[in-house]
């Protein structure tokens, strides 16, 4: 579980997020939804430790990673794999190596563990017979995957992604969707998304929480989010013309 | 003097939250390769004919019938040890190195691949700068010495396939007078010159923000910044040591 209590941040004087809390539960999906430019990927960054907030805390299973403690950060983010919007894979390095990596650097485990324990997570994000390929000879979808992989492969406690679905076509980002769902619930791991994409919302919310210019707004799941009565919310949820389709059709009934 | 500030912070963090000496064992290893035995070529053609030059060019201005030949040779010999084989190759050496290691992290901040070590737990610094820094101290002295000996061979040719000076006169010129601290000193500014462009063209990398196009500043910032400091660096260099 990861809780955040109280999350201020500013860069250059500009307020980007006000004071925001929430409770990230264990075997959920998690999703932060808002517009473009609200600040959820910084409040991602946040948690991860990327950027230090200016005020409140970040709490993993009751370990304070802002106290400042490095060696706790340290075993924390060793905890810890995310998903970058790009996939963030190491050029210079094949899939198999890419996956591997935590293993290498973070652990002593004999190779044929190691390429064992890959392959796994490799099939289990449904790619076989491409560990020898490099980042540049995959497709996007195929790079998210692998990014899943990679992040899984150490045995996180806590997965994060970046907008995971940006780039991809609605049936790879279907996939993507329901891998990390698959994933959440079968290793019990705490996954925290940041998206924009309703289709993820309505596929993996198990908790869903609306940021608008850096203040939460909203929160609560897939199942109760067209109840919501958030001016704001409406209009991110509303946006596209199938979700105002499917709400119209919602009322003649 | 913020840069100044901010360039101190980064080298200091190069030595804390280390990974495994292993790790860095076989890092050094890969960028040796990448930063040492892919510039040989590079430093082998340009050393020979700067040799090949200045034999020419120092045959051409010594006129004078009382100065012997040999002090041809003696000139390329202490031109090329003192300055054309540790300076002028560090410019180049900025120019090759330099501007791939600040390409090489700029595009590897701005795809967040330096985001994803950090998420590890993994001193991005320390994993990926101190192992170019190494490297580039191996392999940076180990280049002069052969842009050294190239670069006198290329005069040797130069002077004796064109009739300027015949290859005993070479010899001795290149025997007379000798002194052994001028080595010592050009492997002092190959230390310093290396250090100077490694550490200055990962910094310059490695605080990339932006998109491809500040991927190129930053490489050519890399090594812009590093030639001006490899100049002031010659210049104390040469007034503390000489």
């Amino acid at each position: 579980m990861i809780e955040i209590q109280n999350i201020h941040k500013s860069f250059d004087g500009k307020q980007v997020l006000h004071g925001i809390s929430a409770t990230f539960e264990q075997g959920k999906t998690n999703l932060i939804i808002g517009a473009s430019g609200t600040g959820k990927s910084v409040l991602l960054k946040n948690i991860v430790g990327l950027i230090q907030p200016d005020a409140g805390s970040v709490l993993y299973d009751g370990r304070d990673f802002t106290s400042g403690d490095k060696v706790l950060k340290t075993d924390v983010r060793r905890e810890i794999g995310m998903l970058f919007q790009g996939g963030a894979l190491f050029d210079s390095k094949n899939v198999q190596e890419n996956v591997m990596f935590p293993l290498n650097v973070l652990t002593k485990m004999p190779k044929d563990e190691k390429l064992d324990r890959v392959n796994t997570c490799l099939a289990k994000v449904g790619l076989e017979n491409v560990n020898k390929k490099m980042p540049s000879e995959i497709s996007g979808g195929m790079k998210k995957r692998v990014g899943i992989a990679r992040a899984i492969v150490n045995h996180s406690k806590y997965l994060f992604c970046d907008e995971p679905n940006s780039g991809l076509d609605p049936q790879t980002s279907i996939r993507i969707d329901n891998l990390i769902k698959e994933i959440t619930e079968e290793l019990n791991i705490t996954t925290v998304i940041v998206t924009h994409d309703m289709n993820s919302v309505m596929e993996i919310g198990d908790y869903v929480m609306f940021i608008h210019q850096g203040h939460k707004l909203w929160e609560g799941n897939n199942q109760n989010i067209f109840d919501c009565e958030v001016k704001e919310l409406e209009d991110f949820i509303f946006a596209n013309n199938l979700m105002r389709a499917i709400r119209d059709q919602n009322r003649k009934k | 003097m913020k840069s100044l500030g901010k360039y101190i912070i980064f080298i200091a963090t190069l030595f804390v939250r280390r990974e495994s000496l292993g790790t860095y064992v076989r890092l050094v290893f890969d960028e040796s390769v990448k930063i040492g035995v892919n510039s040989i070529f590079i430093f082998a053609i340009v050393s020979s004919f700067m040799g090949a030059v200045t034999t020419i060019q120092t045959a051409y201005n010594l006129i004078s019938p009382l100065i012997p030949d040999y002090v041809i040779s003696l000139v390329v010999r202490d031109m090329t040890i003192l300055e054309l084989a540790p300076t002028i190759m560090a410019i180049v050496f900025a120019g090759k190195v330099g501007s791939n290691i600040a390409g090489e992290l700029g595009t590897m901040r701005i795809t967040e691949q330096i985001d994803a070590l950090e998420v590890m737990g993994i001193n991005s610094t320390s994993y990926l700068v101190l192992p170019k820094i190494i490297a580039a101290l191996f392999m940076y002295p180990m280049l002069v010495v052969l842009a050294g000996f190239l670069s006198i061979y290329g005069g040797y040719l130069a002077g004796t396939l064109t009739g300027v000076i015949t290859g005993t006169e070479f010899i001795y010129g290149i025997r007379y007078d000798f002194v052994e601290y001028n080595i010592t000193f050009a492997l002092i500014k190959s230390f310093v010159f290396a250090f100077l462009v490694a550490s200055i063209s990962a910094y310059k990398g490695f605080f990339t923000e932006g998109g491809a196009l500040e991927v190129g500043v930053a490489s050519t910032s890399a090594v812009t910044n590093s030639c001006i400091a490899i100049l002031l660096a010659d210049y104390l260099l040469a007034q503390l040591l000489l």
